[in-house]
């Protein structure tokens, strides 16, 4: 198919011209052009993060000659897999900036790439069900003030006002309390990629899918072009935003990351009527759930401890999720669970991001986001525009470089944010 | 589930019954090393999407830490050995060969 013509604003008006003609003005959301022979800046990776590094590259540097090409289908990977919780209630300042950062896109998001991605501020809470949690939740409810995140600490008496199905008295684990972040949510995960990617198509980006790289062409130290099963394409710059094969393609370049990939599921309950309308984390049992908009509780669980690339979790963590689970919510238990599916998320050691250049030049990583990439899409994005454009990091990912684990200067959340994250 | 067999205590064993323990044979860098070096030995992994080395330890069996081979692509496990060999033993070479006719080992015995 050739390049898709512009598809013209959505608006209530595009709706009504449509309805008087059967619909059948409608054209696709982006193109689907072959590659050209060179790009300035290619993008390796066509989920969430590869997309919005694109759309801000074109949107606040002007650099348009960009290509985002993809393996697989767009958004098919980790983007569309995971349970679309987004919050910045981070204790370690570096991630509070960049994830408030990201939070505060998701507000305006759907305006900004018109395209409906569904940002639901439904609110998130936390729960704090050991007195190690509630100090810890506390600590970072002062952090956060400090921060400029607005969380607060919430009793179990207002908790159980926001959320009717939680049993406060567990046995094993009580609810002791909770961080809430009031603007905390979710969106609609896959309309996050498809309003990225048509936004990139309308600047005249190229949006390539079934490309799979297969080497990385360096001379000298510098980037010269990837070849892809769709032919060799050169390029000035490249970035690197493939999250679990993220160690795959920095060996074709010729260096190694401090990332291992591993997976981690979830799973999704048959549709019920509404029960909960905020999201819940409860990271000592490593579960969180939310109700989505089609009635399903959207379960997450805890990553597997191994190395694998199956796109597949282990049956236990399934069992341990839900078995904690149904202690705090004990209608859970008369639920028959639909779907299971897992993603491979590259894990670095201190649970932060890697936002940084890289030993090969004109190369640059965004990698390392982990069980928690979703809800930064915007922010990474932002921030992994600005250095590939400028050749340096910005503010937001001057701490995430490659260069902190030489420097110890670890951005340590596997401690702070707990598993679930 | 993955079952792994420990080469020490024999038993069969699921995969809760394991603690899981990262990339085997890193070689520690010793005193003279650059910082470069240092850095790759804490933290920079193969990672490997296949053929993949890794320690375990038998954490609700008999404790001790042992050696696995495995495929990280296909959860095909090639056989466990006991964590004092230097590099995978000949009969775990044997039977990933076997599996994997494409891999060759990336170490040399000398």
């Amino acid at each position: 198919m050739p390049d898709a013509p512009r598809t013209g604003r959505y608006s209530v008006f595009a709706i009504a011209r449509e309805a008087m003609r059967q619909h059948k003005g409608w054209t696709r959301a982006w193109g689907n052009p072959p590659p050209r022979d060179r790009y300035k800046v290619v993008v390796v990776g066509a989920g969430g993060h590869g997309l919005a590094t694109a759309y801000y590259l074109g949107k606040n540097f002007g650099i348009t000659d960009v290509a985002v090409i993809e393996k697989g289908w767009l958004g098919g990977g980790n983007t569309g897999r995971n349970t679309t919780i987004i919050r910045s209630n981070y204790l370690q300042d570096p991630s509070a900036a960049i994830y408030e950062k990201s939070r505060s896109l998701f507000e305006n998001l759907s305006q900004d790439l018109n395209y409906n991605v569904m940002f639901s501020p439904r609110g998130l809470i936390m729960l704090a069900q050991t007195e190690h949690e509630v100090r810890g939740y506390k600590r970072t409810v002062y952090a956060n003030n400090l921060q400029g995140v607005a969380t607060e600490w919430i009793e179990p008496a207002r908790l159980k006002e926001l959320v009717p199905i939680i049993q406060l008295d567990g046995p094993r684990y009580p609810v002791l309390g909770g961080l809430y972040q009031a603007r905390g949510g979710t969106a609609r995960h896959d309309a996050v990629a498809w309003g990225y990617a048509r936004a990139c198509s309308d600047m005249g980006m190229h949006i390539i899918q079934n490309c799979e790289v297969k080497g990385i062409d360096t001379e000298g130290g510098q980037i010269r072009a990837v070849e892809t099963t769709k032919g060799r394409i050169g390029c000035d710059k490249v970035a690197l935003v493939v999250a679990g094969h993220s160690s795959q393609l920095a060996e074709m370049a010729g260096f190694r990351l401090p990332i291992e990939s591993v997976a981690l599921q979830a799973l999704v309950s048959e549709p019920i009527k509404p029960c909960m309308d905020v999201v819940v984390m409860a990271n000592t049992v490593h579960g969180y759930l939310s109700q989505s908009d089609k009635g399903e509780m959207v379960i997450g669980g805890g990553t597997d401890s191994f190395n694998n690339f199956t796109q597949r979790g282990s049956w236990h963590h399934v069992e341990e999720t839900v078995r904690a689970l149904i202690e705090t919510f004990p209608m859970l238990s008369r639920l028959k669970m639909l779907r299971q599916w897992g993603g491979i998320v590259d894990m670095t050691g201190d649970r932060s991001p890697i936002l940084s250049a890289t030993p090969v030049g004109g190369i640059f990583v965004n990698c390392g986001w982990g069980t928690g990439g979703f809800k930064a899409i915007p922010g990474s994005g932002w921030a992994m525009a600005e250095l590939i454009a400028t050749g340096a990091p910005g503010p937001l990912a001057a701490d995430f470089g490659l260069n902190r684990f030489r420097e110890g200067r670890f951005i340590d959340e596997s401690v702070a944010a707990g598993v679930a994250h | 589930m993955l079952i792994l067999t420990c080469p020490y205590c024999g038993v069969t064993a699921e995969e809760t019954e394991l603690q899981p323990g990262g990339e085997a044979h890193l070689k520690r860098v010793g005193p003279g090393g650059t910082d470069e070096e240092f850095e790759a030995y804490l933290f920079d992994r193969k990672n490997a999407k296949g053929v993949h080395f890794e320690r375990w330890r038998h954490a609700y069996g008999c404790g001790r830490w042992f050696l696995a081979a495995r495929c990280t692509a296909t959860l095909q496990v090639f056989g466990t050995y006991k964590a004092q060999n230097a590099h995978p033993p000949s009969d775990i070479v044997d039977s990933i060969r076997a599996a994997r006719p494409d891999w060759t080992p990336d170490w040399t015995t000398t």
